[in-house]
């Protein structure tokens, strides 16, 4: 915050920074940053709730985000989504039970070309197919386990 | 600096180069593909064999064949390798050093190559975007000198004007005048926004040029900066695209570092510096009065327009926004001239566009073509038609605010008013191609979830509006539909198009409209009170 | 101060520079319908209703945050108008539970007003039905998410007249809500100074004072105003 010298403007900024070091947005963080910026709670918690990228609960200790945009859609992204909720049993949004793996999709991640993508904790991955999506997240979890 | 020392920097940094350079696409997609690996493998195979003074292996931007990835191309022989992977390399190397490789490649003829004509991906592929030098190599920087030390701000926007240049973004705005709009103000405070928040799903164009060209962009904005009187510029830039913000975070750094950027530029009294804002996701922000509240740290809600972000734009100053192609192809206009650039094109439609491919299409990836290409030329020739034989269907641009142009449109020539005409909207270049497998009112869904999702909740039509017609597709694609949902969904887009606050909901209707408009028959077949088995019930249009 | 003059619905009109068309239209008796906009509060142009067509501009303008120029011909209450505002009504009764005959505003709610003056018979979308809360954990006010039309009165009111922005919107779309500070209950706010402007600014029975039964809810709006000329311009006007 200090490197934003504490402006009200550079709330967002402060937000992903609040993110990336404690990885979600608890209110008493959101409390102090009103504070320290100087602005009121209610538009710290109306900015934190309108952008996508920030989440107010704890993730999972990996993620996995499948690419639904259009590019993707069209080439089956959705049936990567049903094959881990089958398997998984969580929904897009949600963290399975032992906390390793936040199942998310993402409006486009810009890699249409090697369409369905998916980002694994990060790393885009091309040519998503149900297979290899729920093989990567069994060796996710199957390391969680050991 | 003086322009000897620009011109000193180039001529070392051409010295330096190595007779025989492979150049490797390191853009988020060949990223994705592993090119870093076998880029890693490639250094080390040429160190190994002693060839590192005769062989050089370079990071590019993007090679924009995307679905061969990862790209190598080598110099001079200008052999593109397709789909290498760590185990090629040593043949690779070897083939560029005088042998053989069973490497695949690419035929230079090949139309998705050919047909390219680049003024924003001129250096797209060549030069290294991570290091300044190797951008002032290839002339970079010295349009912005030219213009600093030898023209006047009215001269460059007439320039922009004359050159007939028209916003990128979607609209189509002619830019010489925006600028000009800004430029006349009297403030002392005005800004140059480039708006960078690429969110049209299916679209990558501004995503590959940041990251293939970052410093195309610093030029850009500083010639629109000097032109138009504003001594700071921001760029809002999606935070799904980490590449982009850590090359562009990198460029403005070295720009400043040789003084592109700061105060007294090129030793004229013009200061310019650039700031990066990381988006949140939130499409809407891609609206330019949702986007400057973004910048403000606010929530990404649009406002009513008058007025302008012309007069009253960032923290109430003037405001100059352009999206990234646009300040993309500013440094070669001012480079190459007015005249020049109005050559290329249609009578209304100056210079190139940018368009990425993808879908269900043989070649995916970024071209460049001249305005009124034709949609076929684009799809079947360079796109190399849909992928195994298919055959296409329909053809997506402008994404969740454009259309669906059938295939019997194809001949339709690229440019804003012949999309437009046709349903659709340039867009920001976005290019999907659908064949026979895909439902129209599934697509029709998909964009229509999209908005619903997106929408900002501010205007009451686009929040209300576009929930109630996602429903009434879901119905109709369900099989629960009847005509006279049809009536109420024609009735809900007239609503959105004429009432809502801003660009989302206004074109939120575009995608539902063109389905309707050219594949009405696949709605008709999904309703419980269609005729039977599929046959085309009647309606007014098909009766005398 | 300038004045400029206009033609509303065919009549002809004097009006002062800095006024926009809706302020004009209600100075010659003229009514457009109108929901986010409450007087004494900054313009936001969100509910789409007050949109007018205007000769030479493509599209609809709201009426409240255009300013009134030099020969302007604006019409008010097209055919086309007309259809639109009813759609939007119905679409805002769609979208949460409004159900008039159990609410405290009844007889005294602007949507409902809205309803008869658009001739809202019946309601042709489909009623959404989400799960609102209702928080009644301020000792003297209330507010039931069901009835919000997300206007952002209250939000307005309570940041730009009584200045302590406690109210703001979470999430976005449909799913937006009103809320207080961090999304608590109102009672542990600690920015409220239950001062009751937000209940003064509710169009509906949303924001409500506790103790209210059905159609008990009226609301003394002039203050708003009183409170605003006095501030601005240091005018006592009761």
């Amino acid at each position: 915050m200090k490197r934003h010298q504490y402006q009200a403007d550079s709330l967002i900024e402060v937000l992903h920074s609040a993110q990336q070091l404690f990885g979600y947005l608890e209110d008493g963080l959101l409390l102090y940053i009103a504070h320290s910026l100087h602005v009121p709670p209610s538009r710290v918690y109306g900015v934190a709730t309108f952008y996508h990228f920030f989440s107010l609960k704890p993730q999972g200790k990996h993620s996995c985000v499948i690419c639904l945009g259009t590019a993707c859609y069209v080439k089956g992204a959705t049936q990567l989504v049903d094959a881990i909720s089958q398997t998984y049993g969580i929904k897009a949004g949600q963290t399975s039970e032992d906390g390793q793996v936040s199942l998310l999709t993402a409006r486009c991640v810009g890699a249409c070309g090697i369409a369905p993508a998916v980002v694994y904790d990060g790393t885009v991955s091309g040519h998503g197919t149900s297979e290899n999506v729920i093989e990567k997240l069994k060796g996710w979890r199957e390391d969680g386990a050991a | 600096m003086e322009l000897p020392e620009l011109h000193q920097i180039a001529e070392k940094e051409r010295a330096s180069q190595k007779p025989i350079r492979l150049r490797i696409c390191v853009a988020a997609g060949c990223q994705s593909s592993g090119s870093l690996a076998v880029k890693k493998k490639l250094e080390d195979t040429v160190k190994e064999a002693g060839l590192s003074d005769k062989v050089q292996v370079v990071g590019v931007g993007c090679l924009k064949m995307c679905s061969q990835g990862p790209l190598v191309q080598a110099d001079p022989t200008q052999t593109l390798y397709a789909k290498v992977d760590e185990t090629q390399a040593a043949g690779l190397v070897g083939a560029v050093n005088g042998g053989h490789c069973h490497c695949a490649t690419v035929d230079p003829n090949d139309p998705f190559l050919a047909h390219q004509f680049s003024i924003v991906l001129e250096n797209s592929g060549l030069i290294d975007p991570e290091r300044i030098e190797s951008y002032i190599a290839a002339e970079g920087y010295e349009g912005l000198y030219h213009v600093l030390r030898e023209k006047t701000p009215t001269e460059i926007v007439e320039t922009v004007i004359k050159s007939g240049l028209r916003g990128r973004g979607g609209a189509g705005y002619p830019t010489g005048l925006k600028w000009a709009l800004v430029a006349k103000m009297q403030s002392p405070r005005k800004f140059v926004v480039c708006n960078a928040d690429e969110g049209d799903p299916g679209a990558f164009m501004d995503r590959s040029v940041l990251e293939s060209d970052p410093h195309r962009i610093l030029e850009g904005m500083a010639i629109a900066g000097y032109a138009i009187g504003a001594t700071q510029g921001y760029i809002y830039v999606r935070g799904e695209y980490p590449l982009a913000i850590k090359r562009l975070q990198g460029a403005i750094r070295q720009a400043k570092r040789l003084g592109m950027l700061g105060g007294h530029i090129f030793e004229s009294p013009f200061d310019f510096n650039i700031d990066l804002r990381i988006g949140a996701g939130a499409f809407v922000c891609g609206e330019e009065t949702a986007l400057m509240a973004s910048i403000e740290g606010r929530r990404g809600q649009p406002r009513p327009r008058p007025p302008f972000p012309a007069e009253s734009g960032l923290w109430g100053q003037p405001t100059l926004i352009n999206n990234v192609e646009t300040f993309a192809n500013i440094p070669t206009l001012i480079r190459k001239g007015a005249d020049w650039f109005s050559a290329i094109g249609t009578e209304k439609s100056k210079g190139t566009k940018v368009f990425a491919l993808a879908g269900k299409i043989t070649n995916t990836g970024l071209i460049e073509v001249p305005m009124g290409t034709t949609l076929r030329r684009i799809v079947e020739e360079m796109g190399g038609g849909v992928e195994n034989g298919g055959t296409v269907k329909a053809v997506q641009t402008g994404g969740p605010s454009g259309g669906c142009i059938p295939a019997d449109k194809l001949d339709t020539p690229v440019d804003y008013e012949s999309l437009a005409a046709i349903g659709s909207i340039m867009g920001s270049g976005g290019m999907i191609v659908m064949d026979q497998s895909t439902n129209m009112v599934d697509v029709a869904r998909f964009f229509m979830e999209f908005c619903m999702d997106e929408s900002c909740g501010k205007c009451a039509p686009c929040r209300a509006g576009t929930v109630q017609m996602y429903r009434l597709l879901s119905k109709i694609r369900e099989g629960r539909g009847t005509q006279q949902d049809i009536d109420m969904l024609n009735g809900l887009c007239d609503l959105l198009r004429n009432t809502s606050l801003c660009g989302l909901g206004q074109t939120a209707p575009n995608p539902t409209l063109s389905t309707l408009r050219y594949f009405r028959h696949e709605y008709e077949q999904l309703l419980t009170d269609s005729t039977v088995n599929g046959q085309l019930p009647k309606h007014p249009a098909n009766t005398t | 101060m300038a004045v400029k003059t206009l033609t509303i619905d065919d009549q002809l009109i004097s009006a002062r520079e800095e006024q926009t068309v809706l302020e004009a239209a209600r100075e010659a008796g003229i009514s457009i319908p109108t929901l986010c906009e409450l007087h004494g509060l900054g313009d936001i142009g969100a509910c789409r209703l007050c949109l007018v067509e205007v000769t030479g501009i493509a599209k609809l303008q709201p009426a409240c945050t255009t300013r009134v120029a030099e020969g302007m011909v604006v019409v008010t209450n097209s055919q086309r108008l007309q259809n639109y505002r009813r759609m939007i009504v119905e679409l805002l009764f769609a979208e949460r539970n409004h159900i008039c005959a159990v609410c405290v505003a009844n007889g005294h709610c602007e949507l409902q007003d809205l309803g008869l003056a658009v001739g809202m018979d019946h309601v042709r979308y489909e009623y959404l039905s989400p799960q609102c809360q209702v928080d009644l954990s301020h000792e003297r006010f209330g507010v039931d998410h069901n009835r919000c039309v997300l206007c952002m009165r209250c939000v307005r009111a309570c940041d730009e007249i009584e200045g302590a922005h406690t109210w703001d919107v979470m999430g976005r779309g449909t799913a937006s809500r009103v809320i207080t500070d961090l999304k608590q209950p109102w009672g542990e706010s600690q920015s409220c100074t239950s001062c009751g402007k937000c209940v003064l600014a509710c169009p509906t029975g949303a924001i409500f004072r506790r103790g209210s039964t059905v159609s008990e809810m009226e609301r003394d709006r002039w203050q708003l105003d009183f409170i605003v000329t006095a501030r601005e311009k240091k005018q006592w006007i009761i």
